[in-house]
């Protein structure tokens, strides 16, 4: 088994199985999307408490936890690229890192939105938004430091390293605006409804988690597979056209 | 089911502006990321079958 | 290898870096005019209102004080790394962890004690008390350390690669973001009668954890600049 596994560690190997995988991921993705949707805007109530304010939530919790659970998971890909000099881990990292700011981008712009509507205002300092946007920034900083560094060596290594610094961050940060609030009282907003939801509120919530999941492993896989052709010299590419890689073979 | 009409859906109880810009940003996000991808493929494709062919331009002309 | 050997290597590149930072005291006075400067220039762009001086004084120093450590970062590698002895550094049997503690003592002294030791003076622009100042001389005294350990990882990620002035500070402050909360915590919670204990004893905890993780990602990535 496990043999057979590791073969798939080789970017050469995984391409073709990642490119036979991402249709089904996309596939249940948009049906799972289609159906969250529905339950979200048609079957859930209205809240008593938000009105109809709080369907934000429907995007932006599914967000948010995308966001930190995909940085981890680049995290995970870095070390696991540092600990075994794989370079398809870290070609996983590189692939990670613009869905999971953009999702931490989506959590910061939606919540936001519902901040808005239910506090009065569009920005407070409350622990979860501030850990989100030092997020963003580690997420910019990971990506960053990968374009500054040219040889792609050191790029992987040296963004890994911080991807992995990043992580002991995220809930020290948490951790001291939550304690920082409890200072400032003035500051301090409760961000729990209130109220509990009601179970088709977290059944359509929890549908657009598990559909915004599988969008991101079907976009994150074809991102590799974009990796994989610009850094590897594949000497024939089997999606070419026949007569091309005929032409390939004869030189 | 609790929308009466459909403006009433689009107005969703007075938040419609924050509740739309919330889920039209998101949907838009995703759709730029999915052409995004798609181009860069596309890109990485023709380089690729340059690479393979390389300067078989000129051995055929 | 004998502990002795180890301690003798840690003492041998504090020395160094000592005397070399003697040699250049401009480059060291250059951080702590930045810092007077940055903090100076608050009550000129908000007012001379003495309550809101002493309400956003913890903040400013603390704030500034990040800035000026920031600024002498670049120094703490590119010498070594230009002239090769960074090379010989990742060779020596001693662990380089244990070295980059070394570097990260003598960074601290040269551009972290400075600032420690003008930060009363600073505060008393800002119209702090006695005791405050006492506390904010204590939250600088266990923060700064902690802010020249995860500023060294940066330091080393970014060696020799363009642009690294402006990077380095991009992945550098978030990581100051927790250090600041509660270094400017202390001061603001001893002004406000909550008292600072709590919040130095969580600046000790980040100076702890940090000298237990950060030395091991600073020689990581110096391992990795160097290949």
């Amino acid at each position: 088994m496990s043999v057979n596994w590791s073969k798939y560690s080789a970017p050469m190997a995984f391409y073709p199985l990642a490119g036979r995988l991402i249709p089904w991921f996309a596939c249940v993705a948009v049906a799972l999307m289609g159906v969250g949707l529905y339950m979200g805007f048609f079957v859930a109530p209205t809240d008593f408490q938000q009105g109809e304010a709080y369907r934000i939530i429907f995007v932006h919790v599914p967000a948010a936890w995308m966001s930190m659970f995909l940085y981890v998971v680049m995290a995970v890909w870095a070390g696991i690229g540092l600990g075994l000099n794989a370079r398809l881990s870290f070609m996983m990292a590189q692939a990670i890192a613009p869905t999971g700011a953009m999702f931490t981008f989506l959590a910061l712009l939606t919540g936001a939105m519902w901040g808005k509507p239910t506090w009065g205002a569009w920005w407070v300092w409350d622990a979860r938004l501030t850990s989100e946007l030092i997020l963003l920034f580690q997420y910019a900083g990971v990506m960053l430091l990968r374009t500054s560094i040219d040889d792609m060596r050191r790029a992987d290594r040296s963004s890994a390293v911080f991807a992995l610094v990043g992580v002991v961050n995220v809930p020290i940060i948490y951790f001291s605006v939550q304690w920082w609030n409890t200072l400032h009282q003035g500051a301090s907003v409760s961000m729990s409804t209130g109220s509990k939801m009601a179970a088709t509120m977290l059944t359509a919530m929890l549908l657009m988690t598990l559909a915004f999941w599988l969008y991101s492993v079907a976009v994150i896989l074809s991102r590799v597979r974009c990796i994989i052709v610009e850094r590897e010299s594949l000497p024939v590419w089997e999606e070419e056209p026949p007569v091309i890689q005929k032409v390939a073979e004869v030189r | 089911m609790q929308w009466g009409s459909v403006s009433e859906f689009f107005a969703m109880g007075g938040y419609g502006l924050y509740v739309w810009t919330s889920f039209v940003v998101t949907a838009l996000c995703m759709v730029w990321e999915v052409l995004a991808l798609w181009r860069r493929r596309a890109a990485a494709r023709v380089e690729h079958r340059a690479m393979l062919l390389g300067g078989s331009n000129e051995t055929a002309a | 290898m004998s502990r002795s050997s180890m301690w003798e290597a840690v003492g041998g590149i504090v020395r160094r870096d000592l005397l070399l930072a003697m040699r250049r005291r401009s480059d060291a006075a250059m951080s702590v005019f930045f810092l007077v400067i940055v903090v100076s220039l608050f009550p000129l762009g908000v007012g001379p209102e003495p309550a809101v001086l002493r309400t956003i004084g913890p903040g400013v120093l603390w704030v500034a004080a990040l800035l000026a450590c920031l600024l002498s970062l670049a120094r703490v590698f590119t010498a070594d790394y230009v002239d090769g002895t960074l090379e010989q550094m990742v060779l020596v049997p001693q662990p380089l962890a244990v070295l980059v503690v070394g570097k990260v003592f003598a960074h601290w002294v040269i551009s972290g004690l400075p600032i420690v030791l003008l930060s009363p003076l600073l505060g008393l622009q800002f119209g702090l008390s006695g005791e405050s100042l006492g506390v904010l001389v204590m939250s600088l005294l266990l923060g700064t350390p902690t802010l020249s350990m995860i500023g060294t990882i940066g330091a080393a990620l970014v060696l020799g690669v363009r642009g690294s002035g402006l990077l380095v500070a991009l992945l550098v402050l978030p990581l100051y973001v927790p250090v600041l909360i509660f270094g400017a915590g202390a001061v603001t919670g001893s002004m406000a009668g909550i008292g600072a204990e709590a919040n130095l004893s969580l600046l000790g905890a980040c100076l702890v954890l940090s000298l237990f993780l950060a030395p091991w990602a600073t020689a990581a990535a110096l391992r990795i600049a160097l290949e």
